[in-house]
């Protein structure tokens, strides 16, 4: 063989790895893998908060998530991303009827939570009360907000770090759950 | 006024890099002197407009200037005046800016201390220089400059820099950093001048040493500082969590490290050399990929900066131009011929090579968990994303280092040409013996377990540190005192003692950490205490402090050790005004024996926290190993032979070379 071929290697591999890369610019940052991808919901069940006309302060547990697609979104009224996605999801949730979305309040203060909620209206069915973040660790929250859609039979099928917004909601949200039914 | 000014230097910078890309090259290869010589002084006046840019930034930032969008983005009134300086590369503009005025710091210092090299090689390496300045100059200024302002509606205020980055490591971190990456861009040069030239001889690889060494040293130190960064500032008590921004850092720190050992065989034998240049072309390359990697946002870490695929592909770009054209010349110019001088399997050269193949196969397995989650998903599509985390690391990366540290033991014996195997065992006998009893031993007593992993580390540490003594006792045997032999030696083989012993301290500090470390997640009511051996952890409560620009929870942890007081641990969360985030501030008592690490998680109502509480025994020799290892890189540079006045020439090519100029010894590191 000829020697001088060989010192094409290099090269050779540089353009694969560089066509990765140009690979890897075009995609969605937000979207981050999650230990939990295709797994099933950690076992929990804590109270949730009643607000306005819900008083219904009965605990959820996994069990209660199971039946339907449900979408996850931990916030907090700490956090200012948080109220920046409120009114879309408010809008989201008016729109798509056959999804459950579920409320995580993470490590705040249930008063302000309440008052959040009676005041911007509420994209949720049920508002789970994470008081201390336990439930935070268990799906490996880097920090609010971040949303969850899980399928009918309890397994986390996507996370979403970060705002969600219509255009968000359309390019990565829909296909999932669309592939999903 | 003063941000034009900055602005104007910068732009006066592109002018004359652009003048180095093409004067002294074209000089070069029209044999025009005078050409030539402008390489020194436009190098000059690079430095002087790049120094007086980042002046006029970090101005901006003691001035609180908001009008300009990087220091409003960066920095705010309230923020002390050592970070507002820091600041000054706390974002992805100004680090950039730091990058590329380090990178002018180089050949300002390659233009300095190169009295010995003949002008055209000089020339030639300064031009190449001058094509990655001019490169990065102008991608600061089409997308990235932080010299932008807001006139009108000028911010009252700023938003703050990252509270993770308001600490003592940001300071002193990024800047050694870069200069051990951007430092890697003098080897680069030098490899694609020889190659220009076609002068691939061990009169290059003397010259490319000291600067290798240079580099390296300082990324050693660089790594070194943001594990020691992560460690006391995360507040998990890890150092190293094989994120992909450490690993791009990691990565040319271990092709340089192979490069150093490469560069000794190619000055010393005249081997080797097509595989050379490919290391130098690599260590820069992979630099290259770090600045890529940080800032496209491409691959998710803790430490990227902010996400533009648009900056991703200016840097896309670069790298195709430097990276590519640099393999297509290697392709067409790197020697096939076989090194004229022969050695045998157990020879040093053959040593040098086994090392060689295992740190650029530990690259290689670096760089494919770094990728493989892009890998992955081109592959399998965007639904099936994974992470790679440390185990992946951990199983491949550990064995390769263990595997090297037993033939650092064999090779530190090992002869140029030829090594009898009778004469490496009579040599390694009794230190493998020795270490194999100590390295046991030692540890089932202080442990009283018998733990394998750990007892593995302890025998390659001192397998590696016996080793050393040994040969340090023989060489200096033939003196009639210690001391006297010791002066005899060179100071680049004392530096290459100094680096190995690093190494061995770095192994036991990561392996006995990692398997004796004791962590506890705790819930503390006041006056509440944990045992950990014969430590009392007493905590006392938490009360509320002001800071310049945060509040904190402050805890107070009374440590007892055997009954008796030993010392107070404060460890913090901080709230911080501008950002509303939360940052852990641990409180670590250091030891060199052991470190006592404690963190403050969340309140749990009736006065009782969650405290995080670790017992890390030998933590810190992480890092002291890291410190031998680039003061061993810094005592290799001064040594006399890379300072000679004359180049000692062993090729034929070289003889023609008119190097008598110099009238000083000049090449020192500058450090």
């Amino acid at each position: 063989m000829n020697k001088r071929a060989l010192l094409i290697i290099p090269g050779v591999f540089f353009m694969l790895m560089l066509g990765l890369l140009l690979f890897g610019l075009g995609r969605n940052p937000s979207m981050v893998p999650s230990a939990l991808t295709n797994r099933p919901l950690p076992e929990f069940s804590l109270p949730s908060l009643n607000y306005g006309s819900i008083q219904d302060i009965s605990q959820v547990s996994t069990e209660d998530l199971k039946g339907g697609i449900s979408i996850i979104n931990f916030w907090a009224t700490w956090c200012p991303p948080c109220h920046i996605e409120h009114p879309y999801l408010v809008e989201i949730s008016e729109r798509e009827q056959e999804l459950t979305f579920i409320g995580v309040n993470y490590k705040d203060d249930l008063d302000e939570a309440r008052l959040f909620l009676e005041e911007k209206g509420s994209p949720f069915e049920k508002v789970i009360i994470d008081l201390n973040g336990r439930l935070g660790i268990d799906f490996g929250l880097a920090g609010a907000p971040e949303t969850f859609i899980v399928d009918s039979a309890g397994i986390i099928r996507y996370r979403h770090v970060g705002v969600i917004n219509h255009q968000i909601w359309e390019e990565t949200f829909e296909p999932v759950i669309s592939r999903i039914n | 006024m003063i941000p034009e000014l900055g602005n104007f230097s910068l732009i006066l910078a592109f002018c004359l890099a652009s003048l180095l890309v093409i004067i002294p090259m074209a000089g070069a290869i029209t044999n025009n002197q005078l050409w030539m010589s402008l390489s020194r002084p436009l190098s000059t006046g690079i430095w002087v407009f790049m120094a007086l840019s980042f002046a006029c930034l970090a101005y901006a930032f003691l001035n609180d200037d908001f009008s300009v969008n990087y220091v409003a983005r960066n920095s705010n009134s309230l923020l002390p005046d050592r970070y507002k300086f820091a600041a000054v590369w706390g974002g992805h503009e100004g680090s950039l800016l730091l990058w590329v005025l380090i990178l002018a710091c180089w050949s300002y210092a390659v233009s300095l201390f190169s009295k010995n090299l003949p002008m055209d090689i000089l020339a030639r390496v300064l031009s190449v220089m001058g094509i990655i300045i001019v490169a990065f100059l102008l991608f600061m200024l089409l997308t990235s400059n932080p010299f932008e302002r807001t006139l009108l509606n000028t911010p009252l205020d700023g938003g703050d820099l990252n509270p993770l980055l308001q600490d003592f490591g940001l300071i002193v971190h990024p800047p050694f950093l870069y200069m051990g990456y951007v430092g890697f861009s003098v080897a680069f040069a030098f490899a694609i001048a020889a190659l220009l030239s076609g002068r691939l001889d061990a009169a290059w690889a003397r010259w490319t040493r000291p600067w290798t060494n240079a580099a390296w040293a300082f990324l050693s130190i660089g790594i070194a500082l943001g594990s020691w960064w992560a460690y006391y500032e995360l507040g998990w008590g890890g150092w190293w969590f094989w994120d992909p921004v450490e690993n791009v850092s990691f990565m040319p720190w271990l092709v340089g490290t192979a490069l150093i050992h490469s560069l000794a065989v190619t000055e010393k034998r005249g081997v080797f050399k097509s595989w050379t240049v490919l290391l130098a072309i690599a260590a820069f390359s992979l630099s290259l990929l770090g600045a890529f990697i940080v800032r496209s946002g491409v691959l998710t870490s803790v430490h990227a900066f902010a996400v533009d695929p648009e900056r991703g592909m200016v840097l896309l770009t670069i790298m195709l131009i430097v990276i590519g054209s640099s393999l297509l010349l290697y392709a067409i110019r790197a020697p096939v011929v076989k090194g004229s001088a022969s050695y045998t399997l157990t020879s040093r050269e053959v040593f040098l090579l086994i090392n060689n193949i295992i740190l650029v196969v530990a690259t290689a397995a670096v760089l494919l968990g770094t990728l493989y989650p892009l890998i992955h998903e081109a592959i399998y599509g965007e639904a099936n994303r994974v992470s790679i985390g440390p185990p992946y690391f951990n199983t491949v990366f550990v064995p390769l280092m263990g595997l090297l540290a037993f033939v650092l033991g064999i090779g530190t014996f090992s002869r140029w040409k030829r090594t009898s195997v009778a004469y490496l065992k009579q040599q390694l006998s009794k230190i493998l013996i020795a270490s194999l009893a100590f390295g046991i031993i030692i540890p089932v007593i202080v442990t009283s377990e018998f733990n394998i992993s750990a007892i593995v580390a302890v025998v390659l540490a001192l397998w590696i540190v016996f080793s050393i003594a040994k040969d340090i006792f023989d060489k200096t045997s033939n003196k009639e005192t210690f001391i006297k032999g010791l002066k005899a030696l060179s100071l680049s083989y004392l530096g290459m003692q100094f680096a190995h012993f690093g190494m061995a301290v770095t192994i036991l500090g990561v392996c006995l950490t990692s398997h004796y470390s004791v962590e506890r997640d705790v819930r503390l009511a006041p006056g509440e205490s944990e045992i950990i051996g014969s430590y009392e952890f007493v905590f006392e409560g938490a009360t509320l402090q002001q800071g310049p620009n945060y509040q904190a929870d402050r805890a107070v942890i009374q440590v007892l050790r055997n009954g008796e007081d030993y010392i107070t641990l404060e460890p913090e969360k901080r709230l911080y005004f501008a950002t509303g985030a939360v940052q852990t501030e641990a409180g670590i008592d250091v030891g060199l024996f052991r470190d006592l690490f404690t963190a403050l998680g969340d309140e749990r109502g009736d006065g009782s926290w969650v405290v995080r509480i670790h017992y890390k025994p030998f933590v810190l020799w992480i890092w002291l190993g890291a410190l031998f290892m680039a003061f061993g890189g810094v005592l290799a540079i001064t040594d006399k032979r890379y300072r000679s006045k004359k180049i000692i020439s062993d090729s034929k090519e070289t003889t023609k070379v008119k190097a008598n100029r110099s009238t000083k010894p000049e090449l020192v590191a500058q450090s």
